[in-house]
């Protein structure tokens, strides 16, 4: 395990959202083409964890950060980074299935041509592909023309997940990407998720706690700002350190 | 008894939340009502007829017509379907060119007689006479009597309301003039109130918007007459040097004061649209690498459409409507404009600087109206307009 | 920077400066005014009868006219409108009969002024017999500023949560007395607030008094709700576009547009103190 790559890491990382000490002291190591499950109460920090990674919460006034974040060794927060290109490494699938009101292919086209990409035909090819690898192509393939509100919650989310790989990324963050679906789509994403470990690293903040075992690699069980216990999936549900983890874990809060 | 006052308050609350709809509808009948009578008015001035002579093929005369014979710009009856003749016209008070006063008798119990031979010995003539100076045996022929025509109304492309012996009732310079001011205070107003709009709604900060909102706000409030005087001392003589006219109160002059005044409005409805959007589509977009700005024209602007739309809609009625600054500023020549830089004069406009000189009942008077239920069709159409847009809005949900 | 960053600079930067553009606007505006006006005014200007075919003297029955229908048109439209907002918010469901009249308010508040001038000569002046006279005035002002009461109060009103009035129902009170004793000191604030902001509106509107009050010149001050009177936004259009000398005159308007302003300053500069002050309350509580 030593040996594999780290792709982000986070050191003494500490987050405010104006006087509230929302994220504190955290350090991380998250390797590369693995999966990661942030787990933990509502308002324990792993969404904002999550976000800090894009930058995403940059977007919000007041909030001040501390400690580093990298990836692949270089600080995203470093000011000769741009964030949009940044972004464009780091793709993000969101709590609810987002399609922006357009159709399905400009959907996945659109990050593809804010980032300057002109050629038609390739842009095409990527549509395809991505859409592909979200395992949704087939469901869509005769009606790219049609607009995304048209599709399934569980077709919609899986869409957002072909627009975020349509432009690369190496790293995909997804926030409770399963919350809002029901049960079948929830398995057809897991499935997914499965399938994309092998090009791509991820992190996925989770509600569900079988998700986050069937799911992922490691876990980080945060709890009140606080990252009390990172480690092996297995070992995490099995034989975790921590009391408070054994709790969370054994339903007794949360 | 705690009973019945409950309901008594609410019968007298529901009779003052019906107020609004009566006072619609009371709008509609008064307006309407006085509007109507102008197409039951006839088209030759109350109490006065047109004659020709009996030899004369020419039955009856159009509106424009008459006043182009009487203006002296067709001055042939060939013109006007008759024969190949000069047209010779013929005031009732010319007739003492033809006859001596003493002649007429001591209470002109001869005129009528008068009257009517001048108008057989003239095979060329067009008589404009009161009626009550025709006698029974009168020998000339009477052009046909016809009332004011809704066609000439709408169409007429000349408004001369107090012009004799036929007034001129065309509407068209005035829709013109107030389509040509509003349009152009759009093409302004648009592009600055949207830009705004954006800048309050994505780009401004805490401090900024405190500023820009109180501001806009008192925008709103200042008086039509203060901008309109405001136009008239400042943006008019302003105009005038910059384009090197002959006057400076212009249409140009009106749709530049106007676009200031429909300004707040834009800006407020436009930046409460762009506001709607919700931060996930936000933050889709700039999680996939777009920047700030092409997140406000590909994914923020789109979902804003039909509210900035009403934005548009909006801000063209309170155009349309407007009075006093319009009045005081486009120099309220009742022409059809070529370009933006001649006066114009709106329908607004023309109501308020003319109904105070029209006599109430009369047809310059009930034209007026009618112009007023233009207005009011216009602006009910928008209102509507704006009800069906933003309804889309809401039932699209998302 | 890359390009699309480049045009993003460039975009906000034009934002950024239009926006600035409309502040400098509204200053301009001011400026200009308050700049050529402030000379004008003196205890004579404010006091004083116009003299001289209006060259000269004061505004003082303009000043009183406009005060007078600044308060009948509340009077009318005050209560009414409060009513209305209450009925629409409080007692009507979300039936048809409400939409119907949500849709007639939206629809009397896009109907043009001048329009209103017209309706009122028609039905006060000439039907119902009132002639040019503050009466006539003041109702046609009034049903021109109904929605707005309506509105605000309807906003005021809705602003407040439910859970206040199914408390107060829950404890045996009636929908009346939850209206009275519960929502509308609540709702208080907001909604003079809104009449403040109404009050305002009228006191600049001209074309819905050219033919139901206003006076040309009239050398004296009202003696009933029958006379006719002068009124500001008037007299600032007349002797600046059709007295009988304009140039001589045009120190006359200067101040009397700065007077006209000052009010709407002064009532906006009102209604948000009083919307700050009670937001705080509201907040501490």
């Amino acid at each position: 395990m030593d040996e594999k790559k780290i792709k982000l890491e986070a050191k003494n990382v500490n987050f405010y959202y104006d006087d509230f000490h929302a994220l504190k002291g955290i350090n991380m190591q998250i390797e590369q083409n693995s999966v990661v499950a942030f787990i933990g109460p509502s308002g324990c920090g792993k969404s904002t964890f999550l976000r800090l990674f894009n930058r995403m919460n940059d977007l919000i006034d007041g909030t001040h950060l501390t400690g580093e974040c990298l990836l692949d060794g270089r600080d995203i927060y470093d000011k000769r980074v741009h964030v949009d290109e940044l972004r464009k490494n780091v793709g993000m699938v969101f709590q609810k299935p987002n399609p922006f009101p357009k159709t399905i292919f400009e959907n996945v086209a659109y990050g593809l041509r804010v980032n300057g990409v002109k050629d038609e035909k390739y842009i095409k090819q990527r549509v395809e592909e991505s859409l592909q690898s979200a395992a949704l192509w087939e469901e869509v393939k005769d009606k790219l023309k049609k607009s995304a509100f048209e599709l399934s919650g569980g077709q919609q989310q899986r869409l957002c997940i072909a627009r975020a790989m349509a432009i690369s990324p190496s790293v995909l963050l997804m926030d409770e990407p399963a919350s809002a679906l029901d049960p079948i789509s929830t398995a057809k994403i897991e499935e997914l998720i499965h399938e994309l470990k092998k090009d791509y690293t991820i992190v996925i903040v989770t509600h569900n706690m079988q998700q986050a075992a069937r799911v992922s690699d490691k876990t980080g069980f945060f709890l009140l700002g606080e990252l009390i216990e990172y480690d092996q999936t297995k070992k995490i549900f099995l034989n975790p350190e921590k009391e408070s983890t054994q709790n969370y874990i054994t339903g007794r809060f949360g | 008894m705690k009973r019945f006052l409950e309901k008594l308050v609410e019968g007298i609350l529901m009779i003052s939340g019906s107020l609004t709809s009566v006072a619609i509808l009371l709008i509609i009948i008064f307006l309407f009502k006085e509007g109507i009578g102008l197409f039951n008015s006839p088209e030759v001035e109350k109490g006065y007829v047109l004659s020709v002579s009996q030899a004369n093929p020419v039955n009856s005369l159009s509106p424009l017509e008459v006043k182009d014979i009487f203006d002296g710009e067709i001055t042939n009856w060939k013109q006007v379907g008759g024969t190949d003749e000069e047209i010779m016209i013929f005031r009732f008070d010319d007739i003492f060119n033809y006859y001596p006063e003493e002649e007429m008798g001591e209470n002109y119990e001869f005129l009528p007689d008068k009257l009517s031979s001048v108008v057989q010995e003239h095979a060329t003539i067009i008589a404009f006479l009161p009626e009550k100076y025709l006698s029974v045996s009168f020998q000339g022929k009477l052009l046909d009597k016809k009332n004011i025509s809704p066609l000439d109304f709408f169409f007429g492309k000349e408004w001369f309301p107090t012009s004799a012996p036929v007034a001129q009732y065309g509407v068209l310079p005035l829709i013109l003039g107030t389509l040509w001011v509003s349009l152009g205070a759009i093409l302004i107003a648009l592009p600055f109130g949207l830009a705004v709009a954006i800048y309050l709604a994505e780009i401004a900060d805490v401090r900024m918007r405190k500023v820009l909102k109180p501001v806009i706000e008192l925008l709103a409030g200042i008086p039509s007459v203060v901008y309109g005087f405001f136009g008239l001392v400042v943006i008019v003589p302003f105009l005038q040097s910059l384009f090197r006219l002959p006057v400076g109160e212009t249409a140009l002059a009106g749709s530049v004061v106007l676009a200031i005044m429909a300004l707040p409005t834009i800006i407020t409805v436009a930046e409460d649209a762009i506001r709607t959007t919700p931060r996930i589509m936000k933050e889709a977009s700039l999680g996939l690498g777009a920047n700030h700005w092409q997140t406000i024209y590909r994914v923020i602007l789109p979902y804003a459409r039909s509210g900035i739309l009403a934005a548009v809609v909006l801000g063209i009625g309170r155009a349309i409507g407007e009075t006093m600054a319009v009045l005081m500023v486009t120099g309220n020549a009742a022409i059809i404009p070529a370009t933006l830089l001649e006066p114009v004069r709106t329908i607004p406009a023309t109501i308020a600087a003319e109904l105070g000189e029209a006599p109430a009942g009369g047809a310059h008077y009930q034209s007026l109206f009618m112009l007023g239920c233009v207005l009011f069709v216009i602006t009910l159409v928008l209102s509507v307009a704006v009800e069906i847009i933003s309804g889309k809005r809401s039932s699209r949900g998302v | 920077m890359n390009k699309k960053n480049i045009i993003q600079w460039f975009t906000f930067g034009i934002f950024r400066a239009l926006s600035y553009l409309v502040v400098l606007i509204l200053f301009f505006i001011l400026g200009f005014i308050i700049y050529n006006g402030i000379g004008v005014i003196s205890w004579e200007f404010l006091t004083g009868f116009p003299e001289d075919g209006m060259t000269k003297g004061g505004i003082l029955p303009a000043i009183v006219g406009t005060l007078c229908l600044m308060a009948g048109s509340m009077i009318f439209a005050f209560p009414v409108g409060v009513m209305s907002g209450i009925y629409i918010n409080e007692y009507a469901g979300n039936n048809w009969a409400v939409k119907f009249i949500r849709i007639m308010t939206n629809n009397l508040s896009g109907i043009p002024s001048i329009v209103f001038g017209l309706f009122g000569m028609s039905l006060f002046v000439n039907t119902l017999g009132f002639g040019d006279s503050i009466l006539a005035g003041s109702l046609t002002l009034g049903l021109l500023v109904l929605p707005l009461v309506i509105r605000t109060t309807e906003e005021a009103m809705k602003a407040i949560p439910d859970s206040f009035r199914t408390g107060s129902l829950a404890l045996g009170a009636t929908r009346l007395q939850t209206i009275w004793r519960v929502i509308l000191p609540m709702a208080f604030p907001n909604i003079i607030t809104g009449l403040i902001l109404s009050v305002g509106r009228v006191s600049g509107e001209t074309a819905p008094i050219l033919f139901t009050v206003a006076a040309y010149f009239l050398p004296k001050l009202p003696a009933s709700i029958f006379d006719q009177v002068m009124a500001l936004p008037y007299h600032l259009y007349v002797i600046s576009t059709s007295g009988t000398d304009i140039e001589a005159s045009r120190s006359m308007a200067y101040g009397t547009a700065l007077v006209l302003i000052s009010i709407v300053l002064l009532i906006n500069i009102l209604a948000n103190s009083l919307r700050k002050y009670f937001g705080n309350k509201v907040k501490t509580n």
